[in-house]
């Protein structure tokens, strides 16, 4: 029993990262149906700017709460930095044009970001300094959760807390559920979707590059390449999630997690990736709309 | 026009072809090495291609081989099996080696070795340990001990030293050495009498391991088999700490690099490995190779530079013996290596084309490693 509860610890902690980077995901498909698939890869360029950033700023062996978040923030401003460069370089320039063409065009910027991650970080694995001491925070009740994986969660439920707020309770959420409604209608309502867009590319992004250096402290080996698996599965947990829906993104995320997590305790480790793939066949199959999607019903 | 477009293309092709058919000045002996410079495992290759160029410039040093100079020609790997296989390729037939260096990753050997065999061109792998590299064929050799060794080496550790009833086995199912070091310590261990509680698996290039940790938690062994390499072993360390593993962790030469204790840091103490050499073996041949190591590149070496060196070795001994570089000459003088004074030891080549040799265990004890034990052959 102690072992499945800590199996359960273990996979919200590391959910709660894929919940992260399928917040990105939903918000953008939800606003311009397109499936941003250099995600995965804003993720990986949050764990670098931060470890390079830690190389740069902060002496070796540096251990304190204050330079993480300080980290994090950076990080943050980064990505999302990044996020906004990528939306407006690649695809404004094609908001007209097929979806097709601009799903083919997020395939080119995530191979860009990754090979071109390769050639500038180089690509043998680095190691995040560890900011944070861990230690044990329930000692004796069998089930060890570490103030890294507690730090992890809270990060993460206070980042998606924060998105819901900003999403269905100000001005600009309004605004950029009316853009995810119908683009049209909002312009015609006095909407500056260009803006509006921009914001939602900016906010996923952060929240990747969140994810990118939680992933840092708990687990910290980090790669040019780190971002194209964590993406792809936090892709299907927008989906399972139902596309579009916040909520259902992290829920998504936090059941990935936990059947990754599960699969690889209870079945073999050989079936880690082929668990979240199989979780997509089989949503697809039943219930398209993902689990919190709104059916869509065509109205003839 | 069209037509006289056409052959003026050919012409062109033709004559680029023919261009790009190099053929090595006959004053040079052009040796292939393939490693994995970049990648995962950056450091096997980057360990073994620095005893490789200090043995080469201390053989041009002397004069070089049979009268002409020694080059090699150095291929990245990048850790990559696939890679491997095209590197040496374009060894083979671009650069036309007569002899081929490499490689530490037994899955990157295996890849590379039927090449080798088919082109006839000798291959002497300076670090690779599972058995099925040599089986490729008569023209490949390998200058270290093999699995079966150091498997039953390490249950016997376990069994004997560290007084190990029960053990859990967290292999690597992507790697074949992984894999096969884990069977021959698994069987020799329940030969002595131990139980295997577990044997889960992760795959190289994973980080997290908390769910099989966990596992292994649960079933409380004596100590935890982890034969991998040092990029997740160090990660498994930390983890298994986090998750309150405290029992000893063993494993094997694919734990040797510096990296291994800088990212396991204080998790990966009480830890041991079998390897080929230590670097504080008070044995005179040993001090002076670190000595010259140290002075062209201020660092010690590691198992890998040391066999990449006496594999460079002992490719020079047998080009002088055979006193030609055509594979078939070449293969039967390496073949016929007896007693050569290696760094790591006296090698003599087998009927098998590995080679007998003894093993160290090696302990990680307050961020060092340190010398522990020696086992004979």
């Amino acid at each position: 029993m102690n072992e499945f509860l800590q199996q359960i610890v273990n996979g919200i902690a590391w959910g709660s990262i894929y919940a992260l980077i399928a917040l990105g995901y939903t918000m953008v498909y939800g606003v311009l149906r397109l499936i941003n698939f250099a995600h995965g890869d804003v993720y990986m360029i949050g764990a670098m700017v931060a470890y390079y950033a830690a190389r740069a700023l902060l002496a070796p062996e540096t251990s304190s709460a204050a330079a993480f978040f300080a980290l994090l923030a950076l990080s943050m401003v980064s990505c999302g930095a990044l996020g906004f460069l990528i939306e407006r370089l690649a695809y404004r320039p094609l908001r007209r044009a097929p979806k097709l063409t601009a799903l083919i065009t997020a395939i080119g910027v995530s191979l860009l970001l990754e090979n071109g991650g390769q050639l500038v970080f180089g690509p043998d694995p680095k190691f995040f300094p560890q900011l944070l001491e861990t230690h044990e925070l329930f000692p004796g009740s069998g089930i060890v959760v570490t103030n890294v994986q507690l730090l992890v969660l809270a990060v993460s439920l206070t980042l998606m807390v924060g998105l819901q707020i900003l999403v269905f309770r100000t001005r600009v959420g309004t605004a950029l559920r009316a853009v995810s409604y119908s683009a049209e209608a909002a312009s015609l309502m006095g909407i500056d979707v260009d803006r509006v867009i921009s914001l939602t590319f900016v906010l996923g992004s952060m929240l990747a590059g969140a994810a990118g250096v939680l992933v840092g402290l708990s687990n910290p080996k980090i790669e040019p390449l780190m971002g194209i698996m964590p993406g792809l599965k936090a892709f299907v947990a927008a989906v399972v999630g139902g596309i579009g829906n916040i909520p259902g993104a992290m829920a998504g995320g936090i059941l990935m997690g936990l059947s990754e997590v599960l699969v690889v305790g209870y079945v073999s480790s050989t079936y880690r990736d082929a668990i979240a793939f199989v979780i997509l066949i089989v949503v697809l199959l039943v219930r398209p709309s993902g689990l919190f999607g709104a059916s869509l019903q065509e109205k003839v | 026009m069209a037509r006289r477009l056409a052959l003026l293309v050919a012409a062109l092709l033709v004559a680029a072809s023919l261009g790009a058919c190099k053929s090595n000045p006959t004053d040079e002996i052009v040796i292939g090495e393939f490693a994995s410079l970049t990648g995962g495992t950056a450091t096997f290759g980057r360990s073994s291609d620095a005893g490789v160029q200090l043995a080469v410039n201390e053989i041009n040093a002397a004069g070089g081989l049979l009268g002409k100079k020694v080059r090699v020609v150095v291929e990245d790997d990048q850790s990559k099996p696939e890679e491997a296989r095209t590197s040496v390729l374009k060894l083979l037939k671009q650069d036309e080696v007569v002899a081929v260096l490499g490689e530490v990753a037994s899955s990157r050997s295996l890849a590379a070795a039927p090449e080798c065999q088919r082109a006839g061109v000798p291959m002497i792998s300076p670090a690779s340990t599972n058995p099925k590299v040599t089986a490729v064929g008569e023209y490949i050799f390998r200058v270290c001990f093999i699995d079966p060794f150091q498997g039953s080496t390490m249950a016997r550790f376990a069994a004997e030293t560290l007084h190990a009833k029960s053990a859990a086995i967290l292999r690597d199912v992507k790697n074949d050495y992984s894999v096969g070091l884990a069977d021959f310590f698994r069987d020799e261990f329940t030969r002595h009498g131990g139980k295997i509680l577990t044997d889960v698996s992760y795959s190289e290039g994973d980080i997290d391991f908390k769910a099989q940790l966990t596992a292994i938690r649960g079933v409380r062994p004596d100590v935890v088999f982890v034969p991998g390499y040092y990029t997740e072993v160090g990660l498994i360390a930390r983890q298994a700490r986090e998750l309150g593993i405290t029992v000893p962790l063993l494993g094997g030469d694919g734990w040797d690099s510096p990296r291994t204790v800088e990212i396991g840091g204080a998790a990966a103490n009480g830890c041991y490995f079998s390897n080929h050499y230590a670097a504080d073996d008070p044995n005179p041949v040993v001090q002076s190779f670190i000595q010259k190591f140290r002075q062209k590149y201020s660092e010690i070496p590691d198992a890998m530079a040391v066999l990449g060196y006496d594999a460079t070795q002992v490719l020079a001994d047998a080009i002088r013996r055979a006193g030609a570089t055509d594979g078939r000459r070449l293969r039967d003088a390496i073949a016929t290596t007896k007693d050569f004074p290696g760094v790591s030891g006296k090698i003599t080549i087998d009927d098998e084309r590995n080679a007998r040799k003894s093993i160290v265990v090696l302990k990680i004890d307050d961020g060092k490693v340190k010398f522990f034990s020696k086992v004979e052959p």
